[in-house]
């Protein structure tokens, strides 16, 4: 009779440059017009930041679902009443395989590989259902590009195409593929940190959490059954897990037991909360001030340590978005090498190593244009930093062992914390 | 940068050398460079493929037939790359794509052409490559369809694979040309290989060629058993595809229960896949019983939730939440089964856990300690969808402002992680805000309000400004705080930030209205920034303040007259506010400002076109003209304090979207209804055993609820539908004496003024908006008996549920031809529509005026508005001998599909008999689909239609209708609409009606009927105003009937 359809769940994606031009569309159906983005466009010229475009947008016979990666969007276009983070994690993954596949994920490598990523699109997706977004096993069906493959495949007319079943599909561990080998077994987890804190003028800590991830690459022969223990499991209560660790044992014995994928993966996420007490390993001491008449400013900054667990801060860089008023700015520092961007009004002071017998210090002063008012609003302060072998949750892990395989693995772990989203008002 | 030494190039014809970076230029962004003229293009062509592969080129040497280039890359070191060049000048490098678009000739088709038909293997894959890039970036490459299919027989993998991808692209263009491909399709069903079977089941699916689908069934029956499970999960996802494509296919060939037996297979990937597959189809038909959840399916379901993949996942959880436990032992095993879930690392699975988690701890008693120990449970997982990605964040965050209204107590000591960092995106802050001052209470309001002062000196205005605004709503939610709000309000005044004074003078008119009498010192200091005033809300609110504290304001006078200068230039809203400031000052201080009122009287009546000014000037003169005391009292009139949450979501709405966590109409806290745009139906879900709940645990959140997202809505009290209907801040209940009809020039006014009068009113608020634009009494006028105290009584007076009995017949409108005999070869149809004890029919006189037999008869509906469809075949006692007719009655269901069509009720019918298929359309009237449970509860009543905006309010006029309230009240529910309360006054009775569609969309009215005047106004409320045309003539059709 007439044409009608129920839309799926992803109905078409398309990815856009910065500029706003379209690189790349696939239909998964029938083929959505790209006039539907003009509603993007809109929003996305409306925007100040690109990251700032809304991430579901409503049109009168669509949704536009997006990510920001990259300097791309992933657009999805949808017409159904669909779990809009169903589609945004499915975005992610899709930017995540192609910086699997090709090392990055931007417009010119994706240009560039344009067949293979119609390729693993395809096979990501089915009709709007998720079909193989595993990397392990989209490994086995397109392999990425490698300068060697590419050069044997025009000698030899091979593709990159595996003609494989992919055989962890079918088995009830579909992270790993059946039959792997390896001269040396070992398996590495890094216990990765990150500091997410505000801080305010006076140097209390307004708010701050841990989010921790323990990274795992694990290259062991056969179907190894590895159990993980922590010293003090009590502090995880709030975790994610790759799905290979089984929740029952977790929840009975707080112990890590999984059969790992092969290579890289996450093995778990956890959160420690605001409720616990975090260690901030600096402070902070500052002055930013613009005064009433003369068009300028004052800057002082000095950072020294704080609760650092015995260890070094390394990697210290202290990033300050300026007022759009500050034309430039003449300071000194006692330490590190300091720029200042005066298209984007950013302050980068790269510190390096904090050497806790000789504070590094920042200061001078910041001239304002002239007649432009006093600017209102205060510059926060955002700190990266790292400290290598420790955990700053105190997080530790007890003892790796493993079972269902004869040889005897190399194991290791290794700690480091870093500064996440670390925020200091002024 | 590329770094470019040298290349040489020994051709045919050319000799190229190129020593430096001179002649070659190229910028990053462009992989097409201009290079040195002596190049042929495909040199070029050749070279910027290179250059964009290599980082930077070290040297290179040639020789006859190979150029050796040494690269250096930076990923992967050193690598020695032999290049090889083929005798043909094949520059076939697998190195990069990019080469596929570097020529855009007019040729370019028609080279594919020739090198799909090549005979080398290798240059019709190279050929199809190029095929498929082209279409990536949208270019047109379908008139090579014939030569890409021809390539489709082949055994290398790649190559079947890019001639699939091409397929499901081009095949809807090309339809008699991808029967082709058909035979392909059939063969690789078959291979031994399942991972070639599932490609081939899989593509077929997509290919939306009606005429292909016929010989899919076959191929895909056989698959749906296939032994190999990666096989059967293909093949579900494959019957969702071709139910999308024909359905009825899919149900004839009873692939529907195939699909259902899947979901006891024995592969939880299968399951997932049959559950995702039937959850798709069933969206399509949004009643029938597809996904038939029983105890038995449910543990099915549950024990695959915890192997299947992630995505399986969420189509399993989604599905499991449309279940409604037996008791809540039922419920507390599915939660403890669900429970895991929310540790999972995908976001989606973690919300839709959630969602199964809120909607079954309904079931749960509340003294369970199971139940405590959930709500513990459902805090970490929804923290941590914090620290995601920002888009992850966004909908995470616009989902936990439904949580925290439902069930505050699980988010309330984690106020922290919705502090905002200045880096979020402002979508992020935005939301983060909203949430903040949700769960800002006395233990942490110290906290919050540090936060928010520091946020409002941030860059972005929106946000700033939403900041202060929250300020503000700190103060009147948390009474403790209110003076610390109003004193960070007055530091955030001293910043003289323009934008930041506009707001808190905002808020801070609300504070006065919530706390009376307590913070009226700080008048002077707002005072002060009078001039910096530019927004029109700003201004009103100023404006408001200066009359209503006019006494305390020593220059009030002076103020408000500095705003009448510029009267004119002012926008409606700040010269309502003006004139009635002016009217209180001169009713406080009536000695020195005469003059001034007469002003603005004049420039209100006399100079203004806009008619609400006009009508509100009118009324006030006639007020202090006839009767001082009167307009004293009703200008003066104490007001009633304002809610304290002012944007709290309607109960029955947060309870829908509760159901409905993780989807879009979360997002947008709007019903599922609204997303219905014509091509899905709707499925209102409700919280199980939630009813008495609600109230019962919040008594509150009803009236809070009910209070409109206006800044300052009236709080009515509770229970009073009359006041609460008509917004009236002018007429406190408490205050409001029996006034005096007397003076007939005073109710000529009235009358004059008839229904616009309450909006007027209303509207004094600061533009609130007036409920209905047809309450017609004037607030002076109004009879003692509608005041709050008896308005428990007026309930029960009111109270129509056993007052009236059901009328004999239902309402059946009259037979129509449909079908003229002289249009369909001598079949007449004329018929009605009728709704019988909760049946439709379809009631038809099919008349033979043919000369001949009729037989065969049998009747089809297209897709419609609301999934009409015959609920079994026609029953006609054929055969049917000329000039005999029949009379039928077919009964319908709702479960059909459904396609929004124009008009609404319009139904397109194909009717066949042995002779030929006839196609007629009819209109069905809207009230068969009236539900008998269109009943609305009186609080749901009222908070709906507050909630409803205003945009989506329309209103009829029903002529010469010469019935009472009564009969028409009576007449209406013989077709299910419901009176809900009914109120006199001045001679009018307005009835409050509420009906309910098949669909689940509710419509709203108020119906008025004035004693001696034939004409009925109908005001209709719904959230699909769409419906509203057709509701009305279901109104007009019955009371005229």
């Amino acid at each position: 009779m007439l044409g009608f359809f129920v839309g799926e769940m992803i109905h078409s994606l398309f990815l856009i440059n910065l500029s706003g031009d379209i690189f790349l569309e696939k239909h998964w159906k029938s083929v959505v017009g790209r006039s539907v983005l003009d509603y993007f466009f809109e929003a996305k010229e409306k925007a100040v930041n690109p990251e700032d475009v809304a991430p579901v947008l409503q049109t009168p016979h669509h949704y536009l679902i997006s990510i920001y990666r990259g300097k791309i969007f992933f657009l999805a276009v949808i017409q159904t009443e669909v779990p809009p983070l169903f589609v945004i994690e499915f975005l992610h993954r899709v930017a995540d395989t192609f910086q699997d596949y090709f090392g990055e994920c931007s417009e010119n490598v994706i240009k560039d590989n344009l067949v293979i990523v119609y390729e693993l699109l395809e096979e990501m997706l089915d009709n709007g259902f998720p079909l193989a977004t595993e990397s392990n096993v989209l490994k086995e069906m397109i392999r990425p590009p490698t300068i060697l493959r590419s050069v044997v495949n025009t000698l030899t007319g091979g593709t990159n195409v595996g003609d494989m079943l992919p055989t962890g599909q079918l088995s009830n561990i579909p992270w790993r593929r059946a039959g792997v080998k390896y001269t040396n077994n070992e398996a590495y987890f890094d216990v990765i940190e990150e500091i997410d804190a505000i801080l305010d003028k006076s140097g209390t800590t307004v708010f701050a959490e841990i989010q921790g991830v323990i990274e795992a690459c694990v290259k062991l022969t056969g179907m190894p059954d590895l159990t993980l223990s922590f010293m003090n499991p009590r502090l995880l209560d709030d975790v994610s897990f790759h799905p290979c660790v089984r929740f029952k044992r977790w929840e009975s014995e707080r112990v890590l037991s999984f059969i790992p994928p092969d290579g890289n993966f996450t093995l778990m996420t956890y959160h420690v909360s605001s409720q616990n007490l975090v260690a901030i390993p600096i402070y902070v001491k500052q002055n930013i001030s613009f005064f009433e008449t003369g068009s300028c400013g004052r800057l002082d900054i000095t950072i020294g340590p704080k609760q650092t667990m015995g260890k070094t801060v390394e990697g210290l860089m202290v990033t300050v978005p300026m007022p759009k008023a500050v034309l430039s700015v003449n300071l000194t520092a006692s330490q590190g090498n300091f720029t200042y961007d005066l298209a984007t009004k950013v302050l980068v002071w790269d510190i390096g190593k904090l050497n806790p017998q000789k504070l590094p210090n920042l200061k001078g002063s910041l001239s304002v244009q002239a007649g432009a008012p006093k600017p209102e609003e205060n510059p926060a302060l955002n700190i990266n930093l790292k400290i290598q072998q420790v955990a700053i949750s105190g997080l530790k892990v007890n003892r790796l062992d493993m079972y269902g395989e004869k040889y005897k693995p190399f194991k290791g772990v290794k700690y480091v914390t870093k500064a996440g989203k670390f925020q200091v008002r002024t | 940068m590329y770094c470019f030494t040298e290349v040489l190039y020994h051709g045919k014809n050319h000799l190229i050398s190129c020593n430096s970076a001179e002649k070659i230029m190229f910028s990053q962004h462009n992989p097409l460079f201009s290079v040195d003229g002596s190049l042929s293009s495909r040199s070029q062509e050749f070279l910027c493929i290179f250059l964009c592969a290599c980082t930077s080129i070290i040297c290179c040497s040639s020789d006859c037939h190979c150029v050796t280039f040494f690269l250096n890359l930076h990923q992967h070191s050193f690598y020695y790359f032999f290049y090889c060049l083929q005798e043909n000048r094949q520059f076939g490098s697998k190195m990069t794509d990019s080469k596929y678009f570097t020529t855009t000739k007019k040729g370019e088709i028609f080279e594919l052409k020739a090198e799909l038909n090549s005979d080398k293997k290798e240059k019709k894959k190279e050929a199809v490559k190029k095929v498929i890039a082209s279409m990536t970036v949208g270019k047109d490459v379908s008139a090579l369809f014939p030569d890409v299919v021809n390539c489709m027989q082949t055994d290398n993998l790649e190559l079947k694979k890019l001639v699939y991808l091409y397929l499901m692209n081009y095949a809807k263009s090309q339809p008699d040309m991808a029967i082709m491909a058909v035979n392909t399709f059939v063969k690789d069903c078959e291979d031994p290989n399942p991972l070639i079977r599932a490609l081939a089941v899989r593509t077929m699916g997509c290919i939306r060629v009606d005429k292909i689908t016929e010989y899919l069934c076959e191929p895909l029956r056989k698959c749906l058993k296939d032994e190999d499970p990666y096989v059967r999960k293909t093949a579900a996802v494959c019957v969702a595809k071709l139910h999308d494509i024909n359905a009825q296919l899919v149900e004839d060939q009873g692939f529907l229960d195939t699909l259902k037996d899947l979901i006891s297979d024995s592969n939880p990937m299968v399951v997932a896949n049959a559950v995702a597959a039937l959850s798709e189809i069933a969206e399509s038909h949004p009643n029938s019983n597809l996904m038939d959840l029983n105890p038995q399916t449910m543990n099915k379901l549950l024990t695959a939730l915890n192997e299947c993949t992630e995505w399986g996942q969420i189509f399993i959880l989604d599905c499991l939440a449309n279940y409604t436990p037996r008791d809540d032992r039922e419920s507390q095993s599915i939660c403890e089964r669900v429970t895991p879930r929310l540790s999972h690392a995908n976001s989606a699975v973690v919300l839709s856990a959630v969602k199964v988690l809120m909607k079954f701890m309904e079931m749960l008693p509340k003294d369970l300690d199971y139940y405590g120990t959930l709500l513990k449970k459902l805090a970490p997982p929804l923290v941590t969808l914090l620290s995601a990605e920002p888009e992850l964040q966004y909908v995470a965050l616009r989902n936990i402002n439904l949580i925290v209204q439902r069930r505050p107590e699980i988010l309330k000591h984690e106020m922290k992680v919705f502090y905002v960092k200045y880096n979020d995106p402002i979508y992020v802050k935005l939301e983060k805000l909203d949430i903040m001052i949700r769960l800002a209470s006395q233990a942490n309001i110290a906290q919050v309000l540090a936060e928010l002062k520091e946020y409002a000196t941030e860059v972005d205005v929106d946000f700033v400004r939403k900041a202060v605004r929250a300020i503000g709503r700190c103060a009147i939610k948390v009474e403790q705080s209110a003076e610390r709000c109003v004193s960070t309000l007055l530091d955030l005044i001293q910043t003289k930030v323009n934008y930041v004074v506009q707001e808190a003078i905002v808020v801070i008119k609300d504070i006065f209205r919530k706390y009376p009498n307590k913070y009226e010192s700080v008048i002077a200091t707002l005072c002060e920034n009078l001039d910096s005033l530019d927004e029109p809300e700003a201004r009103a609110a100023m404006i408001w303040i200066v009359g209503e504290y006019a006494e305390r304001i020593d220059n009030a006078d002076e103020l408000l007259e500095s705003f009448l200068e510029g009267f004119h230039d002012e926008s409606t809203q700040v010269q309502l506010q003006l004139l009635t400031a002016i009217v209180k000052l001169f009713l406080k201080k009536p000695t020195e400002t005469q003059e001034l009122v007469q002003q603005v009287l004049s420039l209100a009546t006399q100079d203004s076109d806009n008619p609400d000014l006009r009508d509100r000037g009118y009324i006030y003169w006639r007020l202090l003209s006839t009767d001082p005391v009167a307009a004293k009292e009703v200008v003066l009139a104490e007001k009633p304090l304002i809610s304290e949450e002012t944007d709290l979501i309607e109960p029955t709405l947060l309870e829908e979207l509760i159901c409905h966590i993780g989807t879009l109409a979360s997002v947008y806290h709007k019903p599922p209804s609204a997303f219905v745009e014509g091509n899905h139906g709707v499925q209102h879900k409700g919280l199980p055993g939630s009813a008495g709940s609600a109230e019962s645990e919040s008594p509150d959140a009803v009236s809070a609820g009910a209070a409109t997202e206006a800044p300052a809505a009236v709080i009515p009290s509770q229970g009073d539908l009359l006041g609460d209907l008509l917004n009236l801040d002018l007429t406190p209940p408490a205050t409001t004496g029996p006034l005096p009809h007397s003076g007939g020039m005073q109710m000529g006014a009235m009358d004059l003024l008839g229904g616009g009068l309450d909006s007027l009113l209303g509207g004094d608020l600061g533009g609130s908006p007036a409920m209905g634009a047809g309450f017609g009494a004037p607030p002076a006028a109004m009879p003692p008996a509608f005041s709050a105290p008896v308005s428990g009584s007026l309930y029960d007076l009111f109270d129509l549920d056993n007052g009236v009995g059901m009328p004999l017949g239902s309402f059946c409108p009259p037979k129509t031809v449909w079908l003229p005999a002289m249009k369909a070869k001598g079949l007449e149809i004329s018929g009605t529509f009728v709704r019988h004890a909760g049946v439709i029919q379809m009631e038809m006189t099919i008349t033979n005026k043919a000369m001949s037999v009729m037989t065969g008869f049998a009747i089809q509906f297209n897709r419609n508005s609301f999934g009409l469809a015959p609920a079994g075949p026609i029953q006609v006692p054929s055969p049917l001998s000329p000039n005999q007719n029949i009379e039928v009655s077919l009964p319908l269901n709702t479960v059909g599909p459904v396609m929004k069509m124009e008009p609404l009720n319009n139904l397109q019918v194909a009717f066949k008999n042995n002779i030929d298929v006839f196609y007629f359309s009819c209109q069905y009237p809207i009230s068969v689909l009236f539900a008998e449970d269109g009943k609305m509860e009186r609080q749901v009543f009222l908070a709906t239609w507050k909630d409803i905006p205003n945009e989506n309010e329309s209103q009829f006029q029903i002529k010469d209708c010469h019935l009472n309230s009564d009969a028409a009240s009576n007449k209406l529910q013989s077709i299910n609409i419901f009176t809900i309360a009914e109120r006199t006054v001045d001679g009018q009775d307005m009835l409050y009606q509420s009906m309910k569609l098949t669909n689940g969309i509710w419509a709203l009215a108020e119906l008025k009927v004035q004693a001696g005047n034939p004409n009925y106004t109908v005001s209709l409320k719904c959230r699909a105003p769409e419906v509203s045309q057709c509701v009305f003539q279901s109104y007009e059709a019955v009371l005229k009937n």
